[in-house]
């Protein structure tokens, strides 16, 4: 079945047809979760879901992240899990476990290429990563970061970091890289708080003016800490623009997660993020779990085609956001386009036991 | 004497300390606390504060002698406060910190408090009226963690007690104390319901504003603190005539909704918070949820008690319920983490007799629906006077 969804265009599908086949994959997942991966059941018994009649994608049961800090949820045998991606927690956090067998992993491959194709074109073409060497070479600083790189990196022929192992600007090793390449379409990927802070301000403090002109920049990671510095998009595509010449349509945020690694939500040129034909995002009343309308606020729900080896297939993220059209973004790609508009505000409670809080500081 | 830094005075000082120990219930001290009940009834302020006014309530002569002649009728030996009373107050209970104190005065103390560094109105309406009406052998006191001030209370306090739970009664612990002192602890401990269904149907069949009532009681058990108060009640057992548990289930549930609708504070992310632990729960044991309103309330039925019940809790209405046919059902169960068991609709000789047959080896304290928050000078199981006070035997 994936195979021949893989071949569809990812932008390409309408509402109608979309959502009979995310209805057919999803509710397939849900049986194949049900019947490999005993805890999975058993929510799902919990909650009393009749797993021979099921419902619309749009009212299966959705799993909250966080339990994949708190429980193994495998629906693979462990000895065919090839990979265990684990989340970028902060330090003394649990971090997500995330099975991967073969199956899983290549359709993660195939559906980012995909996505990525869809913005960069089917060639490959040489790559500057925005980060430090060491991201890959650290075990202990290899996680959502290292993996994040490795999985871009298959889209890159040449590649070159634009950082050196102190987290410096290798300006030389940059100069030759663009100069060997000059006038090719360059690849850049990056997490969008270190291209700020170790990319755009060192390039505005060393004077050093690359031309980027010919990039593409996808970069992911979210926006916390620069909204913390009042950054907001369409800056950060303006101030690269002037310190490296990279156009601001070419400047790609994307909104993804290690618990649905592969469905990927890319902005386009007009600054939505949009979901592909293999995942969807669907939005939440907090208060009663309702879905909300176009423009309304809620918490996100991603569902995906992807996960087989763990039962990540529809989630229940700590993020808000809104649906902001359907089908019909001035950029032409089918399918919702959506924003982000941070995380859940953790809970102030009262109570005497003040260990509750400190459990859920992030 | 060590100099403390970045302290903050809030009433009294260092020289407060100096105060010599009384004996319990000394007259002097129902005499100040009197003058602060009065002060504070009078305040417009603190009636924005149900907390406050019903800690002046408690601190009103009256109540102290009532408790003064409790005292007496079981205590014929000299007592004396120990000396000087460290009392670390927990950050989320406002009010906490002056019953803290309240007893240690009572007992004969002279007393220090650190208050929690969030701010509360009702912290700044108790400690603005102790300064007004100028009361003795208090100080209270507000400062960062890191400052030295932990250490130095410790080093001169006879007696130490620490609110706030396990983590804050280790970190606290790693202050030492002179030899002879000790640390009166407040856990964290698991809070729990019975209900008698058959005599809630016929009660509520007596009078329709039943219902509303208990859920008004239940609220301020559970909600009022977000349901994270020691003293709040996480599973419910139900017990009665099948018809009846079904009945009264509904009626119940209904009255404590509508009220939690009009009163609680949702907050977004106790949605996730409440289907997280629902799915950890159904994980770990036969759980099966029950259909309501919405997040605001969240119930799961268990048909079983495992011993571990007390680690599937969450804040802010998240209720595990149970069916049993007695209470000596909910006996195995109960280990020493259990403080309070809340009960609506038995009579008290049956609660003595369920405890003193089960030999129970936590519970502390069976109180009716409301009044679990209620405070009382014994606390956790132990008599604060008498922890706090010293016995001189003359023979």
């Amino acid at each position: 079945m994936m195979d021949e969804i893989l071949e569809i265009a990812p932008y390409s599908l309408e509402k109608e047809e979309k959502h009979k086949l995310l209805n057919a994959r999803l509710q397939e997942l849900t049986r194949v979760h049900y019947n490999t991966c005993t805890p999975y059941a058993r929510m799902m018994d919990a909650v009393g879901l009749d797993v021979n009649h099921l419902p619309d994608y749009e009212q299966l049961p959705f799993l909250p992240v966080r339990l994949f800090k708190e429980l193994e949820l495998r629906s693979c045998a462990a000895e065919d899990v090839v990979k265990t991606m684990t989340s970028s927690g902060t330090t003394g956090q649990q971090v997500s476990r995330i099975f991967l067998d073969r199956e899983t992993s290549a359709l993660q491959t195939k559906c980012l290429t995909k996505i990525v194709s869809a913005f960069l074109g089917t060639q490959r073409v040489p790559m500057l990563i925005l980060d430090s060497s060491a991201v890959i070479k650290n075990r202990a600083m290899y996680s959502a970061r290292g993996a994040g790189i490795l999985g871009f990196s298959m889209f890159g022929t040449k590649r070159q970091y634009a950082l050196n192992e102190e987290m410096e600007l290798d300006i030389e090793g940059l100069k030759a890289f663009l100069d060997e390449h000059a006038g090719e379409r360059i690849f850049l990927f990056g997490f969008t708080f270190m291209i700020w802070q170790h990319f755009y301000k060192k390039l505005l403090e060393t004077g050093y003016r690359p031309d980027l002109s010919q990039g593409v920049l996808i970069h992911g990671g979210g926006w916390k800490k620069l909204a913390q510095e009042q950054v907001s998009p369409a800056e950060f595509k303006q101030r690269l623009h002037e310190v490296c010449g990279i156009l601001p349509e070419n400047v790609h945020d994307y909104y993804g997660m290690v618990e649905q690694t592969g469905t990927i939500y890319m902005e386009c040129e007009c600054g939505h993020l949009h979901a592909p034909i293999f995942s969807d995002v669907l939005i939440r009343r907090p208060l009663d779990f309702s879905l909300a309308e176009i423009g309304e606020e809620g918490i996100i729900e991603v569902v995906s085609m992807l996960p087989e080896s763990y039962p990540g297939h529809v989630l229940l993220t700590e993020d808000k956001g809104v649906i902001l059209g359907e089908d019909d973004c001035p950029c032409g790609r089918k399918g919702k386009y959506f924003k982000i508009n941070g995380r859940l505000k953790n809970a102030e409670i009262r109570g005497c036991s003040d260990t509750y809080a400190a459990g859920f500081r992030r | 004497m060590i100099e403390i830094n970045n302290i903050e005075w809030l009433h009294g000082s260092m020289e407060t300390l100096n105060e010599r120990p009384l004996v319990p219930f000394a007259d002097e001290v129902i005499e100040e606390l009197d003058a602060l009940s009065k002060a504070l009834m009078k305040d417009p302020a603190s009636r924005q504060y149900p907390d406050v006014v019903t800690f002046a309530f408690f601190c009103r002569r009256g109540n102290l002698m009532k408790l003064r002649e409790v005292f007496s009728c079981q205590s014929s030996v000299i007592r004396l406060g120990w000396g000087v009373v460290f009392h670390i107050a927990p950050s989320n209970v406002p009010v906490n910190f002056a019953y803290s104190v309240v007893a240690g005065l009572l007992a004969g103390n002279t007393n220090v408090v650190r208050v929690s560094q969030k701010q509360f109105p009702q912290v700044d309406i108790i400690v603005k009226h102790m300064r007004a009406t100028n009361m003795h052998r208090v100080a209270v006191v507000r400062y960062p963690h890191e400052s030295n001030a932990n250490e130095v209370f410790s080093g001169l306090c006879n007696v130490r007690v620490i609110w706030g739970g396990d983590a804050t009664i280790e970190t606290i612990r790693k202050n030492a104390i002179p030899a002879r002192a000790f640390d009166i602890c407040f856990a964290d401990r698991y809070s729990i319901a019975a209900i008698n269904a058959d005599k809630l149907t016929e009660n509520c069949i007596l009078n329709t504003e039943h219902s509303k009532t208990l859920a008004e009681r239940f609220y301020n058990d559970t909600y009022l603190f977000d349901q994270n108060a020691c003293s709040a009640p996480h599973l419910i057992c139900w017990l009665g005539e099948q018809d009846n548990i079904k009945k009264a289930k509904e009626v119940f549930w209904e009255a404590v909704y509508d009220y939690a609708k009009a009163h609680y504070q949702f907050q977004d992310v106790m949605a996730v918070d409440k289907l997280t632990a629902l799915y950890k729960q159904a994980v770990a044991m036969p759980t099966c949820e029950e259909q309501t309103k919405n997040n605001l309330l969240r119930r799961v039925e268990i048909t079983e008690l495992p011993c571990d019940i007390d680690t599937f809790r969450c804040a802010g209405g998240y209720f595990t319920e149970c069916e049993v046919e007695s209470l000596d059902d909910i006996a195995p169960i109960v280990t020493a983490k259990y403080q309070t068991l809340a009960y609506y609709g038995f009579e008290r000789e049956e609660l003595e007799a369920f405890v003193q047959r089960n030999r129970l080896t936590g519970i502390d304290r069976i109180v009716p629906f409301g009044e679990t928050t209620t405070f009382a000078l014994t606390w956790d199981g132990m008599n604060l006077i008498d922890k706090m006070s010293r016995i001189v035997s003359i023979i």
